[in-house]
Protein backbone atom coordinates (compact mmCIF):
# COMPACT_ATOMS: atom_id res chain seq x y z
CA UNK A 1 0.00 0.00 0.00
CA UNK A 2 2.82 2.40 0.94
CA UNK A 3 4.56 1.67 -2.37
CA UNK A 4 1.48 2.39 -4.51
CA UNK A 5 0.90 5.65 -2.62
CA UNK A 6 4.49 6.63 -3.27
CA UNK A 7 4.09 5.68 -6.94
CA UNK A 8 1.19 8.15 -7.22
CA UNK A 9 3.18 10.83 -5.46
CA UNK A 10 6.17 10.09 -7.68
CA UNK A 11 4.07 10.69 -10.78
CA UNK A 12 2.82 13.98 -9.38
CA UNK A 13 6.36 15.00 -8.38
CA UNK A 14 7.70 14.68 -11.90
CA UNK A 15 9.62 17.80 -12.97
CA UNK A 16 9.87 19.24 -9.47
CA UNK A 17 13.44 20.12 -8.55
CA UNK A 18 14.94 20.48 -5.09
CA UNK A 19 18.08 21.67 -3.36
CA UNK A 20 19.16 20.04 -0.10
CA UNK A 21 21.13 22.43 2.10
CA UNK A 22 22.63 20.64 5.11
CA UNK A 23 26.10 20.33 6.60
CA UNK A 24 25.38 16.83 7.93
CA UNK A 25 26.28 14.08 5.49
CA UNK A 26 23.77 11.64 6.94
CA UNK A 27 20.90 14.06 6.56
CA UNK A 28 21.95 14.92 3.01
CA UNK A 29 22.00 11.20 2.14
CA UNK A 30 18.59 10.56 3.67
CA UNK A 31 16.94 13.66 2.20
CA UNK A 32 18.32 12.86 -1.26
CA UNK A 33 16.99 9.35 -1.02
CA UNK A 34 13.57 10.62 0.05
CA UNK A 35 13.52 13.00 -2.90
CA UNK A 36 14.78 10.37 -5.35
CA UNK A 37 12.06 7.97 -4.23
CA UNK A 38 9.50 10.64 -5.06
CA UNK A 39 11.04 11.34 -8.45
CA UNK A 40 12.25 14.81 -7.47
CA UNK A 41 15.47 15.84 -9.20
CA UNK A 42 17.81 17.16 -6.57
CA UNK A 43 21.20 18.60 -5.77
CA UNK A 44 23.00 18.96 -2.46
CA UNK A 45 25.17 21.63 -0.89
CA UNK A 46 26.86 21.76 2.49
CA UNK A 47 26.02 25.24 3.80
CA UNK A 48 24.02 28.39 3.23
CA UNK A 49 26.71 30.14 1.20
CA UNK A 50 26.74 27.29 -1.32
CA UNK A 51 22.96 27.61 -1.60
CA UNK A 52 23.28 31.33 -2.30
CA UNK A 53 26.06 30.63 -4.84
CA UNK A 54 23.80 28.11 -6.58
CA UNK A 55 21.11 30.78 -6.89
CA UNK A 56 23.66 33.31 -8.18
CA UNK A 57 24.82 30.84 -10.82
CA UNK A 58 21.29 30.82 -12.23
CA UNK A 59 20.08 27.50 -10.87
CA UNK A 60 16.38 27.35 -10.09
CA UNK A 61 14.72 24.97 -7.67
CA UNK A 62 11.06 24.49 -6.83
CA UNK A 63 11.96 23.42 -3.29
CA UNK A 64 14.86 24.23 -1.00
CA UNK A 65 15.26 22.09 2.12
CA UNK A 66 17.23 24.43 4.37
CA UNK A 67 18.92 23.27 7.54
CA UNK A 68 19.19 25.93 10.24
CA UNK A 69 22.60 25.46 11.83
CA UNK A 70 25.45 25.27 9.36
CA UNK A 71 29.01 26.59 9.26
CA UNK A 72 30.08 29.51 7.04
CA UNK A 73 26.49 30.67 6.49
CA UNK A 74 23.56 29.35 8.51
CA UNK A 75 20.05 28.69 7.23
CA UNK A 76 18.56 31.89 8.64
CA UNK A 77 21.12 34.09 6.92
CA UNK A 78 20.95 32.10 3.69
CA UNK A 79 17.15 32.29 3.58
CA UNK A 80 17.23 36.03 4.19
CA UNK A 81 19.82 36.53 1.46
CA UNK A 82 17.96 34.35 -1.04
CA UNK A 83 14.75 36.33 -0.50
CA UNK A 84 16.63 39.62 -0.84
CA UNK A 85 17.93 38.37 -4.18
CA UNK A 86 14.40 37.60 -5.33
CA UNK A 87 14.47 33.83 -4.93
CA UNK A 88 10.91 32.50 -5.11
CA UNK A 89 11.53 28.83 -4.37
CA UNK A 90 9.51 27.19 -1.65
CA UNK A 91 12.03 27.28 1.18
CA UNK A 92 11.28 24.75 3.90
CA UNK A 93 13.33 25.04 7.04
CA UNK A 94 14.36 21.67 8.40
CA UNK A 95 15.88 21.63 11.85
CA UNK A 96 15.99 19.74 15.12
CA UNK A 97 15.47 22.99 17.05
CA UNK A 98 12.23 23.09 18.96
CA UNK A 99 12.53 26.42 20.80
CA UNK A 100 9.88 28.78 19.50
CA UNK A 101 12.13 31.82 19.36
CA UNK A 102 14.71 29.94 17.26
CA UNK A 103 12.06 28.77 14.83
CA UNK A 104 10.41 32.21 14.72
CA UNK A 105 13.62 33.90 13.61
CA UNK A 106 14.02 31.25 10.91
CA UNK A 107 10.44 31.74 9.71
CA UNK A 108 10.80 35.52 9.68
CA UNK A 109 13.88 35.19 7.47
CA UNK A 110 11.52 34.08 4.71
CA UNK A 111 10.52 30.43 5.09
CA UNK A 112 7.38 29.07 3.47
CA UNK A 113 7.29 26.07 5.77
CA UNK A 114 9.11 24.55 8.69
CA UNK A 115 9.55 20.86 9.43
CA UNK A 116 11.20 19.38 12.48
CA UNK A 117 13.94 16.86 11.81
CA UNK A 118 14.15 14.10 10.98
CA UNK A 119 12.40 14.65 7.68
CA UNK A 120 10.07 11.80 6.76
CA UNK A 121 8.33 10.73 3.58
CA UNK A 122 4.96 12.07 4.77
CA UNK A 123 6.46 15.47 5.66
CA UNK A 124 8.09 15.69 2.26
CA UNK A 125 4.90 14.69 0.47
CA UNK A 126 3.04 17.48 2.26
CA UNK A 127 5.67 19.98 1.01
CA UNK A 128 5.37 18.73 -2.57
CA UNK A 129 1.60 18.95 -2.41
CA UNK A 130 1.95 22.57 -1.32
CA UNK A 131 4.17 23.28 -4.32
CA UNK A 132 1.63 21.67 -6.66
CA UNK A 133 -1.22 23.65 -5.09
CA UNK A 134 0.65 26.92 -5.47
CA UNK A 135 1.38 26.02 -9.09
CA UNK B 1 5.92 -15.45 9.30
CA UNK B 2 9.46 -16.08 8.07
CA UNK B 3 10.04 -19.69 7.04
CA UNK B 4 13.81 -19.32 6.77
CA UNK B 5 15.27 -19.87 10.29
CA UNK B 6 17.98 -17.30 9.75
CA UNK B 7 15.49 -14.68 8.62
CA UNK B 8 13.37 -15.54 11.66
CA UNK B 9 16.36 -14.97 13.87
CA UNK B 10 16.99 -11.69 12.06
CA UNK B 11 13.41 -10.58 12.62
CA UNK B 12 13.68 -11.40 16.34
CA UNK B 13 16.97 -9.53 16.61
CA UNK B 14 15.48 -6.53 14.82
CA UNK B 15 12.40 -6.48 17.04
CA UNK B 16 14.53 -6.64 20.19
CA UNK B 17 16.39 -3.50 19.10
CA UNK B 18 13.06 -1.66 19.20
CA UNK B 19 11.69 -3.39 22.30
CA UNK B 20 14.85 -2.62 24.29
CA UNK B 21 14.73 1.02 23.22
CA UNK B 22 17.87 1.11 21.13
CA UNK B 23 16.02 2.15 17.98
CA UNK B 24 12.92 4.18 17.25
CA UNK B 25 10.54 4.83 14.36
CA UNK B 26 13.16 6.74 12.38
CA UNK B 27 15.01 3.47 11.70
CA UNK B 28 11.83 2.17 10.08
CA UNK B 29 11.76 5.30 7.90
CA UNK B 30 15.25 4.37 6.68
CA UNK B 31 14.15 0.79 5.99
CA UNK B 32 11.29 2.12 3.87
CA UNK B 33 13.82 3.94 1.70
CA UNK B 34 15.59 0.66 0.92
CA UNK B 35 14.61 -1.15 -2.26
CA UNK B 36 16.00 -3.46 -4.94
CA UNK B 37 17.97 -0.59 -6.49
CA UNK B 38 19.46 0.33 -3.08
CA UNK B 39 19.41 -2.94 -1.12
CA UNK B 40 22.00 -1.83 1.45
CA UNK B 41 20.80 1.71 2.00
CA UNK B 42 20.20 1.34 5.74
CA UNK B 43 23.61 -0.20 6.40
CA UNK B 44 25.29 2.47 4.24
CA UNK B 45 23.66 5.24 6.26
CA UNK B 46 24.57 3.53 9.54
CA UNK B 47 28.21 3.23 8.39
CA UNK B 48 28.19 6.97 7.62
CA UNK B 49 26.85 7.46 11.14
CA UNK B 50 29.73 5.46 12.65
CA UNK B 51 32.27 7.59 10.77
CA UNK B 52 30.63 10.87 11.73
CA UNK B 53 30.24 9.73 15.33
CA UNK B 54 33.89 8.72 15.65
CA UNK B 55 34.95 12.20 14.55
CA UNK B 56 32.51 13.98 16.87
CA UNK B 57 33.40 11.77 19.86
CA UNK B 58 37.08 12.54 19.32
CA UNK B 59 36.33 16.28 19.16
CA UNK B 60 34.27 16.01 22.35
CA UNK B 61 37.04 14.15 24.15
CA UNK B 62 39.53 16.83 23.17
CA UNK B 63 37.15 19.61 24.21
CA UNK B 64 36.55 17.93 27.59
CA UNK B 65 40.30 17.87 28.24
CA UNK B 66 40.48 21.65 28.10
CA UNK B 67 39.69 23.52 31.30
CA UNK B 68 37.62 25.51 31.90
CA UNK B 69 35.00 23.83 29.75
CA UNK B 70 33.75 25.75 26.75
CA UNK B 71 30.10 24.80 27.23
CA UNK B 72 29.02 26.51 24.01
CA UNK B 73 31.49 24.46 22.01
CA UNK B 74 30.53 21.26 23.82
CA UNK B 75 26.86 21.97 23.22
CA UNK B 76 27.51 22.65 19.55
CA UNK B 77 29.34 19.37 19.12
CA UNK B 78 26.64 17.45 20.94
CA UNK B 79 23.96 19.12 18.81
CA UNK B 80 25.67 17.58 15.77
CA UNK B 81 25.87 14.16 17.41
CA UNK B 82 22.26 14.32 18.51
CA UNK B 83 21.18 15.25 15.00
CA UNK B 84 23.00 12.32 13.42
CA UNK B 85 21.77 9.91 16.09
CA UNK B 86 18.22 11.11 15.63
CA UNK B 87 18.47 10.64 11.85
CA UNK B 88 19.19 6.93 12.17
CA UNK B 89 16.76 6.33 15.03
CA UNK B 90 19.38 5.80 17.73
CA UNK B 91 16.94 6.37 20.58
CA UNK B 92 19.10 5.75 23.68
CA UNK B 93 22.10 7.59 22.24
CA UNK B 94 19.86 10.54 21.41
CA UNK B 95 18.55 10.59 25.00
CA UNK B 96 22.11 10.73 26.37
CA UNK B 97 22.92 13.57 23.98
CA UNK B 98 19.91 15.49 25.34
CA UNK B 99 21.07 14.93 28.93
CA UNK B 100 24.58 16.10 28.10
CA UNK B 101 23.20 19.28 26.52
CA UNK B 102 21.13 19.98 29.64
CA UNK B 103 24.31 19.81 31.70
CA UNK B 104 26.01 22.16 29.22
CA UNK B 105 23.17 24.67 29.55
CA UNK B 106 23.43 24.62 33.34
CA UNK B 107 27.25 24.81 33.23
CA UNK B 108 27.62 21.51 35.08
CA UNK B 109 31.03 20.18 34.08
CA UNK B 110 30.87 17.04 36.22
CA UNK B 111 27.48 16.23 34.79
CA UNK B 112 28.86 16.64 31.27
CA UNK B 113 31.74 14.30 32.00
CA UNK B 114 29.45 11.65 33.50
CA UNK B 115 26.90 11.97 30.70
CA UNK B 116 29.62 11.69 28.08
CA UNK B 117 30.91 8.43 29.57
CA UNK B 118 27.37 7.01 29.59
CA UNK B 119 26.82 8.22 26.04
CA UNK B 120 29.96 6.43 24.85
CA UNK B 121 28.74 3.22 26.50
CA UNK B 122 25.33 3.49 24.84
CA UNK B 123 26.92 4.27 21.49
CA UNK B 124 29.31 1.30 21.76
CA UNK B 125 26.44 -1.03 22.65
CA UNK B 126 24.32 0.16 19.74
CA UNK B 127 27.23 -0.15 17.33
CA UNK B 128 27.90 -3.69 18.48
CA UNK B 129 24.25 -4.69 18.15
CA UNK B 130 23.84 -3.10 14.72
CA UNK B 131 27.03 -4.69 13.42
CA UNK B 132 25.75 -8.10 14.54
CA UNK B 133 22.36 -7.36 12.97
CA UNK B 134 23.77 -6.40 9.59
CA UNK B 135 26.18 -9.32 9.62
CA UNK B 136 23.27 -11.69 10.16
CA UNK B 137 21.26 -9.85 7.49
CA UNK B 138 24.06 -10.45 4.97
CA UNK B 139 24.19 -14.14 5.90
CA UNK B 140 20.42 -14.48 5.71
CA UNK B 141 20.33 -13.04 2.20
CA UNK B 142 17.67 -10.79 0.68
CA UNK B 143 14.12 -11.00 2.02
CA UNK B 144 11.22 -12.09 -0.18
CA UNK B 145 9.64 -8.69 0.41
CA UNK B 146 11.44 -5.35 0.36
CA UNK B 147 11.38 -4.84 4.12
CA UNK B 148 11.51 -7.15 7.09
CA UNK B 149 8.40 -6.04 8.95
CA UNK B 150 6.74 -6.95 12.20
CA UNK B 151 3.84 -9.33 11.33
Amino acid sequence: MAQSRHAVEKEQSTKITALVVDDNRINRTIHCRLLNNLGVENEVVGNGKEAVDAHCSGKKFDLILMDMEMPIMNGIEATRKLREMGNRSMIAGVSSRSMEEDIQEFIEAGLDDYQEKPLTMSKLISLIRKIKLNG
Amino acid sequence: MERNPMRRQLAIMRQSLFDQGYLDEQFIQLEELQDDANPNFVEEVVILYYRDSARIILNLEQALERKPFDFNKLDGLMHQFKGSSSSIGAKKVKAECTLFREYCKSGNGEGCTRAFQQLKREYATLKRKLEAYFQLARQAGPAETACCRKE
